[in-house]
């Protein structure tokens, strides 16, 4: 297809020594669910679930090389454009979301990003066996990276972590804990040491690589509601993110509740780095441009994707019973019929912001303020969309939307606990020349 | 005659149990679904023996408990439950999920248990006959699985339940994420903890019972428990599904009552 702007060559930065945005602004992250762009057209008819149990049959490899090269690509378009990080993350068994190991993904990123972050949001440290694991593939991806790592620990989903992997939904959180514990203690301790963990018996813990950044990685924990990661964020001083599909409007009454929970815990501040929020974006030159490019994607996306049988939604005991009594669920559930948004609803439910540079402009800044949020995960992919127009919304997105909002939360600031922070000098990826014609110290 | 609720502690928990009846004293333990007072299983068997029903943690309107994570926890948990009441060799009776435990605790104290009732229980694994993942299973998708007349057993679960009162409701899914997450311990994602390596230490004399149209716990599975300990009789109750117990209480307590 023809898009009215031409898609100009990525920018060459011949600078590997700049360092992503580090001054008093709103960080923008370009994240990418990689959904897999070719579920039938009756997808939701003939199968109950685009998660856990979808069909085999619907996954054709060949055409996944394309699929993953392009989404990679776009990755690394973003980097180009100035956002301050891209995001990758983990789900399985899932028909919008082929990336069981963001890590491969954040590996090659590593090496052909330049400025971003590499925000991989995250591993399912209960997942991992023993979840060392965890604490040398994010300290091999920092030290690649130049320490441009930030490290997200998700629950994980019910769908992931329970019925995919297995976990036990009453222990998860408990193993979960236990997990933390021992990567940070494995990044932050400089002699070997035994962990007798319940979960974990290791006499001999002591990674070999460890991260570049000091005392670890920056970390962002994606939760859904619940009390008790609210307050493990806080206590840790990690940034909260809630990553829904549901846009803004919807997530008031759930960041409000984060914020509630800051102020009641007596953290110092309220930093807006202390949360991120996930929205969907699509930029075109007009409104109606909007929705002629991308309306189709987004019907993809919001009522074939998120088809997910309701049995696989919360295995029993997975959320606790404080969070179940705080009511939060219901409200933040769903909300039944997805299969009947059309871009009206989406465009003004808030699930969507797109439109016009101004029209996003102005709600992407509702949605800051509103919010308090410091980190902005932006889905610019959105289901079915081909490279082109997703390259044309995010360029539209840097060039005339983000520079606009990077200040409207001046109480950022100097806080640059949530952030990675870089090597100043950082190795050019494959710039050794093509071949040497003798080595300079014979055997 | 309705059996009254009391309390007693262990170490690990305060731990709440049924009681009624006279005669020789019956442990019945419930299934992952839960139990009440007026379950007519426990009156039919109340009227032969002296019963004591222990709530599992989690069960009932009792909290659930941290420390019993696995098999061994909730095998031991029940052994102190009965040691706590002063209970000397009861005939032991599970259903489902309270079948594996029950079976546990004969094999781990095969001294200590001499007669034990497994009623369509958990606990094995036949990869040939693939039990269905209850965690997943919408409630109106229940009674298909748990009830030889599915309409039938609908209206036995949901009886005097104000199912679309939003306060009601509230309070039920509250109570069943409490009761199926204690339950997901050793259930979770495949109901099978060993068992099969252990069954052949079981001494008791033992009845096993199922009802044939049990479409959750295939009644292929009662062979492969009978097959396992010795000296086992199976009993096979027609026009009865997973919750025989509901569905032919009498039946159920004349399998029981062949123990004596």
């Amino acid at each position: 297809m023809r898009l009215p702007l031409p898609i100009p060559a990525p920018r060459v930065n011949g600078d590997n020594q700049e360092t992503p945005q580090e001054d008093d602004a709103v960080k923008f992250i370009w994240f990418n669910l990689m959904p897999w762009p070719y579920l039938p057209d009756d997808f939701r008819e003939k199968n109950r679930s685009v998660w856990v149990d979808i069909d085999q049959r619907l996954f054709d490899p060949a055409k996944s090389h394309e699929v993953y090269n392009t989404y990679m690509d776009l990755l690394e378009y973003a980097d180009t454009l100035g956002f301050d990080g891209v995001g990758v993350n983990e789900h399985h068994q899932n028909g919008y979301g082929i990336m069981p190991s963001p890590n491969l993904i954040a590996a090659g990123l590593a090496r052909r990003t330049k400025n971003a972050a590499i925000v991989v949001l995250g591993n399912s440290i209960a997942l991992y066996n023993p979840p060392v694991r965890v604490a040398e593939e994010f300290a091999m991806l920092d030290c690649i990276s130049g320490g441009r790592l930030v490290a997200g620990f998700p629950v994980g989903t019910s769908m992931d972590t329970n019925y995919c992997y297995g976990q036990i939904p009453a222990l998860t959180r408990e193993k979960y804990a236990e997990a933390h514990d021992l990567i940070i203690k494995a990044w932050t301790t400089r002699e070997p040491f035994a962990f007798n963990g319940r979960y974990n018996k290791l006499r001999h813990v002591n990674i070999w690589p460890r991260p570049i950044q000091q005392p670890h990685p920056p970390v962002h924990i994606p939760g859904g509601g619940s009390v008790e990661t609210y307050d493990f964020c806080i206590d840790n001083t990690y940034s909260y993110s809630y990553l829904s599909f549901t846009g803004y409007i919807r997530a008031k009454a759930l960041l409000q509740g984060y914020w509630d929970r800051v102020a009641a815990r007596d953290a110092p501040d309220a930093s807006p780095y202390r949360a991120g929020f996930a929205q969907t974006i699509c930029v075109a030159e007009t409104d109606e441009e909007a929705e002629r490019l991308y309306a189709k994607h987004l019907n993809y996306f919001y009522n074939r994707c998120l088809h997910v049988y309701p049995g696989f939604a919360d295995a029993p005991g997975y959320r606790t019973i404080k969070t179940i009594q705080s009511g939060a669920l219901s409200q933040y559930a769903p909300p039944k019929g997805f299969g009947e948004l059309t871009w009206k609803d989406l465009t003004e439910g808030g699930h969507v912001i797109a439109g016009s540079p101004e029209t996003v402009r102005q709600r992407m800044e509702e949605l800051i303020k509103g919010l308090n949020v410091g980190h902005i995960f932006c889905l610019m992919h959105v289901g079915d969309m081909p490279a082109d127009k997703c390259m044309y919304s995010s360029r539209l997105f840097a060039e005339k939307v983000m520079p606009k909002l990077r200040g409207v939360l001046p109480q950022c600031e100097g806080d640059e606990r949530f952030w990675c922070h870089p090597l100043e000098r950082r190795a050019t990826p494959g710039s050794l020349p093509a071949e040497y014609a003798r080595a300079t110290e014979p055997a | 005659m309705a059996l009254q609720s009391k309390t007693i502690a262990t170490r690990h928990a305060e731990v709440r149990y049924l009681e009624g009846g006279e005669g020789q004293p019956l442990l019945y333990l419930h299934g992952a679904g839960g139990m009440t007072a007026e379950d007519p299983i426990l009156a039919a068997l109340a009227a032969r023996w002296h019963v004591i029903a222990p709530f599992l943690p989690g069960y009932g309107e009792t909290e659930e408990c941290g420390s019993l994570r696995d098999m061994l926890d909730f095998t031991l948990h029940t052994a102190d439950v009965a040691a706590a009441l002063g209970l000397e060799d009861p005939l032991i009776v599970g259903h489902s999920m309270g079948g594996m435990i029950a079976a546990e605790m004969a094999a781990i104290a095969p001294g200590d248990v001499s007669r034990l009732a497994l009623i369509c229980p958990a606990g094995l694994w036949l990869d040939d006959h693939p039990i269905p993942d209850v965690f997943t299973l919408l409630p109106y998708e229940m009674p298909g699985y748990l009830f030889h007349d599915p309409e039938a057993g609908a209206s036995l679960m949901t009886a005097g339940l104000k199912m679309d009162d939003p306060e009601f409701l509230k309070t039920y899914l509250i109570r069943n994420a409490r009761q199926m997450g204690m339950a997901g311990k050793i259930l979770f994602p495949i109901p099978e903890r060993g068992l099969a390596d252990r069954l052949y230490r079981i001494k008791a004399k033992t009845v096993v019972v199922w009802g044939e149209s049990d479409r959750l716990i295939p009644p292929v599975y009662g062979p492969a428990f009978a097959a396992g300990i010795a000296g086992a009789t199976l009993v096979s109750i027609p026009e009865a599904g997973h919750m025989v117990i509901l569905e032919k209480p009498a039946e159920v307590v004349a399998a029981v009552a062949s123990l004596n």
